[in-house]
């Protein structure tokens, strides 16, 4: 075992990459449980998003036309669910599953072809400057595109919920839909919108382990970060900065995890392999003594006859 | 003009049964329009699916496998519907599976090479305590703290994954085997092996312990309090805290059971159909579960017959990769279909649809 063969500026600069797709995945998670919709596919359409943008990025030669290939096919599975859940009135939860296994299908079944295909590479942006700091440039400041959009999303959200009329109104249907429903608001509309914005969320943050973070194709690649993302808004309690927060924690524990698989440890591989899953119980275990944050219209269905 | 649901004021008793057959002909018909785009013949697709393994040349081997296939589903299925009901949302049943077949085959496999009749009902009892084991952490850390059993269940189906790696790969791994990853074959050791009781039918002791859940299940539901609560909680939960129902104890009881059939029904595949303990073991029996337990209405019977067909999608889908080149892929989102198109046309139960010439209400 060697240890120190563990670079720690290497190891936070990949945190940043790490932390990525769990983060887009969640953030737009967080946005469709605000509006009071509990949406359990999110690795489904993750997956799918893996897929889509990886198909898109190696035909067109492209990873930025990928990438929105990637959010338009999580956006497009997610609009199954807004069919289901907001038309047909259909129990969330197991919308949700139904979406995760189609999903699964799907993605498997577009993928046929495509195994063993290198992506365009995504360009590392060299920030001039700010890149060339000596501890902070490789960790803040040379990342793809992609990281920066990710961050950005964040705060958009934060700020969207916190200070924009439009913010307001996605609370309102969260919080009480029925109250919302007699003040005017379009709640079916609004939570469709959330939907699709979690959908196209959960299928960037797919393209982007496709094309950058693994970066190949290959069958149920998300291996159950789509369900880690769900974790993370409950520790986040539902609030868009403890988002990052919680993945920099998961981005942490996953990338530990790999460097002393390749340091060596003396702990088999498929041990270390647990540790997220572990992580998440144990953090949801911390996490859940307070529910007061919860919508509390979360996994309602809504019908205006009542 | 526009078209509106109206809520029912009582679930229509005709559409509870009418939406799964509908669900099956709306799947089959986007299903055989998916066949096509992948240049198929849709209608020999859907034919060699449903009627080849049935009726078809082969059906003596192929009616076999409908009972070795459906029998693990069925017995997953009909723990996760008692779940289901009370609003226990146990959805990690393959975790579940995997363990339950670890804990079966290490009975067996610290036996070996010992022959008594004792061993195998070790290992079932072994096989149903793991899976409950698995099942109760979920249960205990909902009770304790209050966490989400979806998302816990889960979770522990990945760390479920990676402890049969580490088992097919280290303490399991045959002796015997020149180095090769995965465990005796438990086929080849009389005591475990979990054969056909009528050889050549299919017929294992998984099949039976499904016929007798579903029986347990049918009476449970109808006729024992325990089930009357099960099935208040679910409906109306305010109600049933009302009447005296405990919710911590239906937590407990429903995922401890969903858990130990799970673990039944990998202890049964592992010691017969599968025969040894592998990496690529557990073959998505525990997902697919839940959509047999939707498709068949969360009833017992429902259930069986639900099973019964989902199996027969797996062996048909096998032979539809065999014969047409057909992708596995498809036959997965064909599975999947299935319950999306369920859902949606279970609107249709609780509500009405209405065509109306006033504007809609805002």
């Amino acid at each position: 075992m060697d240890l120190s063969s563990i670079n720690p500026i290497l190891l936070l600069a990949s945190i940043m990459a790490a932390s990525t797709p769990i983060l887009l995945a969640a953030i737009g998670e967080l946005i469709v449980e605000r509006s009071g919709v509990l949406n359990l596919g999110v690795e489904g359409m993750m997956i799918t998003g893996a897929i889509c943008g990886f198909a898109i990025a190696v035909s067109t030669g492209s990873p930025a036309i990928g990438f929105v290939g990637g959010a338009l096919g999580g956006a497009g599975l997610s609009l199954l669910f807004a069919a289901l859940t907001q038309v047909a009135l259909a129990n969330q939860v197991a919308s949700g599953l139904a979406l995760t296994l189609f999903g699964l299908g799907l993605s498997s079944l577009l993928g046929q072809g495509y195994v063993g295909i290198k992506p365009p590479p995504t360009p590392r942006l060299d920030i001039p400057v700010l890149g060339d700091i000596p501890v902070l440039g490789p960790i803040l400041f040379s990342h793809d595109l992609m990281v920066y959009v990710a961050l950005v999303l964040v705060a958009g959200v934060w700020a969207i919920l916190k200070y924009s009329r439009a913010g307001l109104i996605l609370r309102a249907v969260g919080e009480n839909h029925d109250a919302a429903h007699a003040l005017g608001y379009k709640v079916v509309r609004v939570r469709i919108m959330a939907i699709a914005f979690g959908g196209a969320c959960a299928g960037l943050g797919g393209a982007y382990l496709s094309l950058v973070r693994v970066p190949q194709w290959t069958e149920g690649m998300t291996a159950g970060i789509g369900w880690i993302a769900l974790a993370l808004v409950v520790f986040a309690s539902w609030k868009a900065g403890r988002v990052l927060l919680g993945a920099w924690l998961f981005g942490g524990v996953s990338v530990l995890q790999l460097n002393l698989q390749a340091a060596g440890v003396a702990i088999p591989v498929e041990y270390l392999s647990m540790s997220p899953y572990l992580i998440t119980i144990l953090v949801l275990v911390i996490m859940s003594a307070d529910k007061s944050r919860a919508p509390a219209s979360l996994g309602r269905i809504f019908h205006a006859s009542q | 003009m526009k078209l509106h649901l109206e809520k029912r004021p009582q679930p229509s008793r005709r559409w509870v049964y009418l939406s799964p057959l509908l669900a099956v002909v709306i799947t089959m018909l986007v299903g055989g329009a998916l066949f096509a785009a992948l240049g198929k013949n849709p209608v020999e697709a859907i034919a060699t699916i449903f009627w080849e393994p049935l009726f078809g040349e082969f059906a003596f081997y192929y009616r076999p496998q409908l009972l070795v296939k459906g029998a693990p589903l069925i017995l997953i299925a009909i723990g996760l519907s008692l779940g289901f009901r009370a609003g226990v949302w146990n959805i990690g049943a393959e975790g579940q599976y995997i363990i339950g077949a670890l804990s079966g085959a290490a009975v067996a496999l610290a036996f070996y090479p010992l022959d008594t009749w004792v061993v195998f009902p070790l290992m079932v009892l072994a096989g149903a305590l793991g899976g409950w084991a698995w099942g109760m952490i979920p249960a205990l850390l909902k009770l304790r703290f209050g966490t989400n059993e979806i998302l816990v269940s889960l979770m522990l189906v990945y760390v479920a994954e990676q402890l049969l790696a580490a088992m097919a790969l280290g303490p399991m791994k045959n002796p015997d085997g020149m180095g090769f990853p995965g465990s005796r074959n438990l086929q080849e050791y009389p005591a475990a092996h979990n054969a056909d009781l009528i050889t050549g039918s299919g017929l294992h002791w998984g099949v039976v312990a499904a016929l007798i859940a579903v029986i347990a299940a049918y009476i449970l539901l109808g006729r024992h309090v325990l089930g009357y609560q099960i099935r208040l909680s679910g409906e109306a939960p305010r109600a049933a805290r009302f009447a005296g129902v405990r919710p911590g104890l239906l937590t407990v009881f429903c995922l401890g059971t969903s858990g130990a059939l799970a673990g039944l029904a990998g202890m049964f595949e592992v010691s017969g159909p599968a025969g040894q303990v592998s990496i690529d073991f557990n073959v998505g029996y525990g997902f697919t579960a839940i959509i047999v337990a939707f498709l068949g209405r969360l009833h017992p019977v429902g259930i069986a017959l639900a099973g019964l067909l989902m199996a027969l999608t797996y062996i048909g889908g096998e032979i539809a990769q065999g014969n047409l080149g057909l992708p596995a892929a498809a036959i997965q989102m064909f599975q999947g279909m299935l319950l999306f198109f369920l859902l949606a046309v279970d609107v249709l139960t609780n509500y009405r649809l209405r065509l109306s010439r006033r504007p809609e209400a805002v």
